[in-house]
């Protein structure tokens, strides 16, 4: 019977597209498991971690980007983005997104670390992409943080400001400020381009310029602030209007004060 | 006209402009009525002065004590150097507290009866009106100013042209190098076809060595760029301006994602290389939002789609950032194919 069902049926057209499709599929998946199962497990540990990432991952995330992460219309495809876009957007809370909108907000995490963890070696596993760097790579404690300085307002600054405090984009998009940042979370951000961010590679940020920035950031975060109302560091706009509104308002009260007749 | 008249006391309500201020009548102060309360007033304007002592002292010992780096934290301002606060609030209040309590001073003790304090008249007289008009008369007679013509014109002629100097100064803030051309010099950068380019690393000694691979660059990547014999120009032209012209950004996009280009083929796989000058008033701009292909100026706001040729989508530009056309060459590193085809920057006046 269905011998007979598929004798009949052999010569149909879908059958040439359906066959197609299939021997791709079985000959990209071959290559992509033999091309990254190693780097996975070797940067992520046991296929149970794996598993249980899928199971996350199929709770939390598969509503808008897809399944089989192939991304949909509500988010983008998840293969090859790498477990560090995994660990640095759902460990700075910024996915799952809290409503859609310009922005994706960094917030309180959803998961623990041990469950983003997870869900970082389950997508690591989809497509080679980015690792979680390792604490050699972003132990910044040699870097010269002048020459951070440097490669942080050739390449950071446009956006994130020259004292790290953040900025706007476009259309209520922001960059936003590195003050809470992490060094991992600097690093993984540099590597993999989150939201509008543009991806600076290791070959063309070599890793030092990279420990270098997060030394300049860390340096940023660290500065007292002499004399204190630092304002934002957002510069001589800020300043100039505190100045016209704070500091001229009390001068006009002083004024009146010495004008009040007195009872 | 000016006369006695003026200095006399006018009924007010019947003046121009008198302020209806002067009609309230004078009310004795609680200080001129109860002596215990001139004698409040007068501790008050006291302890004032001696609190203003007070902080002066501690401004001694704050100097003296605190040490130069110690920081402490304070609501609303943050972590604060603790010897910048301490002298300036303590110095600041020293000159605050005399400030105060010299007006608290006037104002609750000295007399506070309305006076009225009168004025001579500020027109000359009539003599003194004639006067000043006779020694200007005796003064152009005397100098002949009216009447030796060719004197007064070419006077007028010489004070006329002595301030050109001054703007043909000007000149020098920039001079083109000899035998030069200025437009020439602003339509044209150190590009040119098979340059090599490199990631700028903020270095402004030594020399640049690494190029860069396509495959460097992933999609969605950024890179600040520039020619990799630029460190030779700048040590031979003495300054920064063959760098500051040549600077570019790398940007990589799907190329299936590229609308258009300033010229067939401009591309690399995917990587295109835009100027990082803003066509606006020249701000280097590498504000770039990689899924939006849209590069944002932080000074004005103006916005480029570099999928799409570059062209302004926003802001007060007027042109569309212009594009370097590259290639890789036989060792597989990114190079320009030329110089870009249009000026960088910002317009000039030969551009129109």
């Amino acid at each position: 019977m269905t011998v007979k069902f598929l004798a009949a049926r052999r010569r149909n057209p879908a059958v040439a597209i359906a066959l197609l499709l299939l021997a791709l599929v079985v000959v990209g998946g071959a290559y992509s498991l033999a091309s990254n199962a190693q780097p996975a497990v070797a940067a992520m540990g046991s296929q149970t971690q794996v598993e249980e990432g899928k199971k996350l991952y199929l709770e939390g995330c598969s509503s808008c980007h897809g399944l089989n992460a192939q991304g949909t219309k509500y988010g983008p495809t998840l293969i090859g983005v790498g477990a560090a876009s995994v660990h640095f957007q759902v460990g700075t809370g910024r996915m799952p997104l809290a409503a859609p909108g310009a922005q994706a907000v960094a917030k309180p995490p959803a998961y623990n670390e041990d469950e983003v963890a997870k869900m970082a070696a389950y997508v690591a596993t989809l497509a080679p992409g980015p690792a979680i760097p390792s604490a050699e790579q972003v132990d910044y404690a040699d870097a010269d943080v002048a020459k951070g300085g440097v490669l942080f307002r050739i390449n950071c600054a446009q956006c994130h400001q020259a004292a790290g405090q953040g900025g706007a984009l476009t259309q209520g998009k922001y960059a936003p400020s590195l003050m809470n940042a992490t060094p991992t979370e600097i690093y993984e951000a540099m590597l993999t381009g989150p939201q509008n961010m543009p991806v600076f590679s290791d070959e063309t940020l070599p890793v030092e310029e990279k420990k270098a920035i997060i030394a300049y950031v860390n340096e940023l975060q660290q500065a007292p602030s002499p004399g204190g109302l630092s304002l934002g560091r957002l510069g001589p706009v800020v300043e100039g209007l505190f100045l016209w509104t704070a500091v001229f308002a009390a001068l006009i009260a002083a004024a009146v004060w010495i004008g009040i007749k007195a009872r | 006209m000016s006369t006695d008249k003026d200095l006399l006391p006018v009924d007010p309500h019947n003046e121009p402009g008198h302020l209806p201020i002067a009609d309230i009548p004078h009310t004795p102060r609680v200080t001129d009525t109860d002596p215990k309360a001139a004698r409040r007033a007068e501790r008050q304007v006291a302890s004032m002065f001696l609190l203003s002592m007070v902080f002066v002292v501690l401004f001694v010992v704050a100097f003296v004590t605190i040490d130069k780096s110690a920081v402490v934290y304070i609501p609303v301002l943050g972590v604060v150097g603790a010897s910048q606060i301490a002298l300036g609030f303590t110095f600041g209040m020293a000159i605050l507290l005399i400030g105060t309590g010299a007006i608290q001073w006037a104002k609750k003790l000295m007399p506070d009866v309305e006076v009225v304090q009168e004025r001579h008249s500020m027109a000359s007289t009539p003599k003194e009106d004639e006067e000043a008009k006779a020694d200007y008369e005796r003064g152009k007679e005397e100098s002949g100013f009216a009447r030796y013509t060719i004197i007064r014109r070419t006077l007028i002629g010489a004070l006329a042209l002595f301030p050109i100097p001054l703007v043909i100064m000007l000149r020098d803030l920039w001079q083109t190098p000899p035998g030069e051309n200025p437009v020439e010099l602003l339509s044209t950068t150190a590009w040119r076809d098979g340059l090599r380019i490199v990631p700028d690393t903020g270095e402004t000694t030594g020399e640049f060595v690494k190029g860069i691979r396509p495959e460097d660059i992933p999609v969605g990547g950024l890179v600040s760029a520039l020619p990799i014999d630029i460190m030779e120009i700048q040590k031979a032209e003495h300054n920064l301006n063959a760098r500051g012209k040549a600077a570019i950004i790398l940007v990589r996009m799907d190329p299936s994602e590229i609308r258009s280009q300033q010229g067939e083929g401009w591309d690399y796989q995917g990587i295109l290389a835009y100027s990082k000058i803003c066509t606006h008033v020249g701000c280097p701009i590498a504000l770039y939002e990689h899924r939006t292909h849209h590069l944002l100026c932080p000074c004005h706001q103006s916005t480029f789609d570099l999928a799409d040729s570059g062209d302004v989508i926003f802001g007060p530009a007027a042109r569309r950032m212009p594009q370097l056309p590259i290639g890789v060459d036989e060792e597989g590193f990114l190079v320009a194919k030329s110089d870009f085809q249009q000026p960088v920057g910002p317009s000039f006046w030969e551009r129109g």
